[in-house]
């Protein structure tokens, strides 16, 4: 690891003006990409700014029937918490299958969607479930304008992620298809019945997060396991690599949405 | 950068730079060399500790971030002398071959056993997503901890 300086805010307004006055800072949320990121020299931040000390950042609300999950909350609690079991059992599901136990006692919904890995779980449920991200700048930012690229999103730089919204949906579920060693997905899908219609975000198969339109409209029509199978998804611009071809996660894809599709009921 | 802590009921401080790492501090100042390095890369599970009560990876925490918290490494599980029941349990089951991830099963394991303390043997394989053994297989691993869980539903009951 490279040498840096340690910032410890307690407050947001203070995290902020650090990360505003140095422009080689970076964000630490719960560390479990980044701190690896750092020990591989992959990273050369003049400082670290540690937000875990930041209890506004933190904490679970119910709000306009949906729910209000801090930046900092980390994935154990989101899995282990009734209030996310009882409103929206779908992602305390998906919180409770990120990595292990370790990561999920240090992981956070804020760090994962900042850092957008194309293959973590929150994106989906992000994406999937119409979600709005809300910022230190008073943004509150759509999932579908969130997710910008492989590792990019719409933050500025010096904008920092305080809680997301998720609207509580009719049905919904998360199924995917792990990597065996990191628990990666080769490809999640999160399948979700909203106010606003069906939406299904699919992680792991491209450089980033994204709806698999085709699907949704097959599921509009008809939910059933049976649209899904009429529906053709092109592996053009999904990934391949040692875990998987590209055709191969175009068919998981499919797979899935249908399993997720199940377990919504 | 001074941090001060609490590590196996022990207040402690040292001096060090913001990135060490946790398992650097535990091993390399304060010389608690059962806390092991298996990969370093955040997968193996061999460093888990508690950090205040709940188990982390201490290859994936850097010394500063657990300043002012309380930690306990497998040197701290024996209570006066007598072995953790679980520590007990992997001797009695043969649990481990080599030895080397054991520090990091047993810790992970008394996690799992304070917030469930009667698993099923799924259970027990699911929450050991984050260690890994090279020799053993797991069989004896699970068969140790349920034995431990056996063992420590009796103890708490007798003391009620």
């Amino acid at each position: 690891m490279y040498a840096f300086e340690y910032f410890r805010p307690t407050t947001l307004a203070e995290a902020a003006q650090l990360l505003a006055s140095n422009p080689e800072a970076k964000l630490l949320a719960g560390g479990q990409t980044y701190i690896p990121t750092l020990k591989q020299r992959l990273a050369k931040p003049s400082a670290v700014i540690d937000l875990g000390r930041i209890a506004e950042l933190r904490g679970i609300h119910e709000e306009a029937g949906g729910l209000t999950i801090g930046a900092m909350t980390r994935h154990a609690e989101v899995a282990s918490s009734p209030l996310v079991k009882r409103v929206i059992p779908a992602l305390a599901a998906l919180a409770e299958g990120i990595g292990d136990p370790q990561v999920r006692n240090r992981g956070t919904l804020g760090g994962s969607i900042a850092n957008n890995d194309p293959a973590a779980d929150y994106p989906a449920a992000v994406l999937g479930l119409g979600a709005t991200v809300r910022t230190s700048k008073g943004r509150a930012i759509a999932a579908d304008d969130f997710f910008t690229g492989m590792f990019e999103t719409a933050l500025e730089p010096d904008e920092i992620v305080t809680a997301v919204h998720f609207p509580k949906p009719e049905k919904a579920a998360y199924a995917k298809f792990p990597n065996p060693a990191s628990r990666y997905a080769i490809v999640g899908v999160f399948v979700a019945k909203t106010a606003s219609g069906v939406r299904v975000a699919v992680t792991g198969a491209a450089p980033c997060v994204f709806r698999a339109t085709a699907i949704e409209q097959a599921l509009e029509q008809v939910w059933s396991e049976a649209s899904i199978d009429g529906v053709t998804i092109d592996p053009t611009n999904l990934n391949s690599d040692i875990h998987a071809q590209a055709d191969y996660r175009a068919h998981l894809v499919k797979v899935m949405a249908k399993r997720a599709l199940r377990a919504a009921g | 950068m001074r941090i001060s802590l609490t590590v196996n009921g022990k207040p402690v401080s040292g001096e060090v730079e913001p990135r060490t790492l946790l398992v650097e501090f535990l091993r390399n100042q304060l010389g608690l060399t059962g806390t092991h390095v298996g990969c370093d890369t955040s997968q193996c599970g061999c460093c888990v500790v508690h950090v205040d009560g709940e188990s982390v990876k201490s290859c994936t925490m850097l010394a500063v971030q657990a300043d002012g918290c309380s930690v306990t490494t497998i040197e701290g599980l024996a209570k006066d002398g007598e072995l953790h029941p679980l520590q007990r349990a992997f001797n009695e089951h043969h649990g481990l071959q080599c030895g080397f991830c054991t520090p990091g099963m047993i810790m992970s394991a008394a996690d799992l056993l304070q917030r469930n303390p009667d698993p099923t043997e799924h259970e027990v394989r699911e929450w050991l997503e984050g260690n890994l053994c090279r020799c053993t297989g797991y069989h004896n691993i699970v068969k140790a901890i349920l034995a431990a869980a056996q063992s420590m539903r009796a103890m708490a009951k007798a003391a009620e």
